[in-house]
């Protein structure tokens, strides 16, 4: 009776520690699948964009490429409200820092310069010069995208203050 | 072992080691199929038939296609469709198949619908088919991003970014499953394995408990009658085969199974030469381009009206997903939503014949609406439809069921 008991006690743990190492090595394995499927670290490392704002002149648009996705820059002339709460300040001037996709499905929208909106072709969003919605189907305004400034400088990609008080805004 | 006598034939020899004689019998000579079926019933085997056409026109297609955004495209419109023999031919029998098998996978669907064969009892048969509609899906998205056109690549910047919308970690799932901000090289390779390697499996799998799952229930039929299966074998291998109610799945089930096959081929062939157009969309013959949205983004025709249920609360993007949350899951409730127990076919059920008819209806009107531009009154007739769908499915289904319950017990006391 003793030897099997002591055989059932040896099995028992045997057995329990043969589960836990294989519940660990389960999860191991997992995480280490999760991980091959992470952005690759040149894929990263390529993710910052720099843009020199200092020869835009007011009501200029320009279009830039960050993390793939196209970025609306807009100089911002008297004609154009301003918008604290989106208002990137450049140099003392106003500037509207948006990711060019419509916060609904992902469409580019496209600046109409006469009307003075974003406008998506997809299912008709529309956005004013600031990137707050004011027609159609987008949840919320364009979205900013994580900036710095260094003079007149404009670099996506790295966080700082403004970026943060921006956001908390929006 | 037992002693091994020397085999008289090749056949012998293997019923020895693999006891293919019983094999035979379980598998087909003696698998009994009821004989109140209609021509409805051969889409099974037909889906079968374009699952093996996709699998080798697919094998054929990888050893030229290059998962790499610099090389698909050309790989595709250059090398497939102009250097490869036969090359052309390949792609459109590809194309051709995956869009015939949707709507033989609803026919499929509906015809189990219709007859009640997805409850008392089939629950298994219905949800393992509902379970391969979704893989093949799946299948069908990651496959039409492969050759890497406009519509392949707005097609999967639109559908990763629904993932986007799932409160918390939505927006860093959507960087996951494209291993980058955008849909990008990672992507494509990752979606070019599931589309021809995990994908497949899965469905083969899925096949096997389809067919499994078919077993013990058995076959419905045209009146959902109830029949002993074993007592009807018995009088159909004593001889009296006009008389018994069921007949072996080889050869007389698959001769008019055949017959169908051959009809359905007739016309896939047709549309591989002369007709392939509604499957190859001009636009995806453009090269992707990140920076330039097609004007008119809509899906195949087959995921139109659950897109359609999408868009269809055009006031409220929340409420579109999460009614297109409800229209993508909805099917796999259906054997309880239904509350009655008794199979019969809709025409024979009093309320539930003009609830399927209605839901035909909506699924055709949500698939026209799905493919016209969202705007003035479309948008409205496109909200009307979403919410009808929503009703008949989660509403009405289960009410009119369990009245015509009701109405029978009433009628029977």
């Amino acid at each position: 009776m003793g030897f099997n008991a002591n055989r059932r006690g040896f099995i028992k743990g045997a057995g329990t520690a043969l589960g836990v190492a294989a519940a660990a090595g389960g999860v191991v394995a997992l995480y280490g699948m999760k991980r091959t499927w992470d952005p690759l670290p040149s894929v990263v490392a390529a993710g910052i964009t720099e843009v020199d704002v200092s020869r835009m002149d007011k009501g200029d648009l320009r279009r830039v490429e960050y993390r793939g996705n196209p970025v609306f820059i807009l100089k911002k002339d008297e004609d154009m409200a301003p918008n604290p709460a989106r208002d990137v300040m450049i140099n003392g001037e106003p500037y509207t820092v948006a990711i060019a996709i419509c916060t609904h499905l992902g469409c580019i929208p496209a600046w109409s310069p006469s009307a003075r909106l974003f406008q998506c072709a997809c299912h008709g969003g529309e956005f004013d010069a600031s990137g707050e919605v004011t027609f159609g189907p987008p949840p919320r305004a364009l979205d900013i995208p994580p900036f710095r400034i260094e003079g007149t400088l404009l670099v996506l990609g790295e966080e700082s203050e403004e970026y943060h008080r921006l956001v908390a805004q929006a | 072992m037992a002693e091994l006598k020397k085999a008289n034939s090749v056949g012998e020899w293997f019923d020895q080691r693999l006891q293919t004689t019983t094999l035979t019998k379980v598998l087909m000579t003696e698998y009994w199929i009821p004989k109140r079926i209609n021509f409805l019933w051969s889409f099974g085997m037909v889906l079968a038939t374009l699952f093996t056409v996709l699998v080798i026109t697919g094998i054929f297609l990888m050893m030229y296609y290059k998962p790499d955004t610099q090389l698909a495209f050309y790989s595709v419109n250059y090398t497939i469709m102009h250097e490869v023999a036969f090359g052309w031919l390949i792609r459109h029998m590809h194309a051709v198949a995956a869009t015939l098998i949707f709507l033989f996978i609803y026919i499929h669907m509906f015809t189990g619908l219709y007859y009640g064969s997805f409850k008392s009892g089939r629950e298994l048969i219905w949800l393992s088919g509902v379970l391969l509609f979704v893989t093949f899906c799946a299948a069908g998205f990651s496959g039409y991003m492969l050759p890497w056109g406009q519509m392949s690549y707005w097609a999967a910047a639109v559908i990763t970014n629904l993932f986007g919308e799932i409160p918390i970690i939505g927006p860093e799932l959507v960087i996951w499953i494209r291993g980058d901000y955008v849909v990008g090289d990672a992507t494509l390779t990752r979606f070019f394995m599931l589309h021809v390697f995990l994908l497949p499996v899965v469905i083969m799998l899925i096949l096997g408990l389809h067919f499994y799952a078919l077993r013990t229930p058995h076959v419905n039929t045209e009146e959902g009658e109830d029949c002993d299966f074993e007592a009807e074998a018995r009088k159909y291998q004593a001889g009296d085969k006009k008389n018994s109610k069921v007949m072996p799945f080889w050869p007389k089930f698959m001769a008019e199974d055949i017959f169908v096959m051959c009809v359905v081929m007739t016309l896939f062939f047709f549309l591989v030469f002369y007709g392939y157009h509604f499957a190859l969309d001009p636009v995806n013959a453009i090269p992707a381009d990140p920076m330039v949205t097609p004007q008119f983004i809509y899906p195949e025709w087959y995921f139109l009206w659950s897109y359609e249920v999408l868009r269809g609360f055009f006031f409220s993007s929340d409420l579109g997903l999460i009614a297109f949350g409800i229209a993508n899951v909805v099917f796999f409730l259906f054997p309880w939503l239904d509350r009655d127990p008794k199979v019969l076919p809709m025409h024979k059920r009093p309320y539930m014949k003009y609830w399927f008819w209605a839901l035909m209806i909506t699924l055709v009107g949500l698939t026209i609406y799905g493919k016209l531009p969202a705007t003035g009154p479309n948008a409205w007739v496109g909200l009307v439809l979403s919410v009808s769908f929503l009703l008949l499915v989660l509403v009405l289904m289960p009410l009119l069921s369990s009245m015509e319950r009701k109405k029978r017990e009433r009628e029977a006391a």
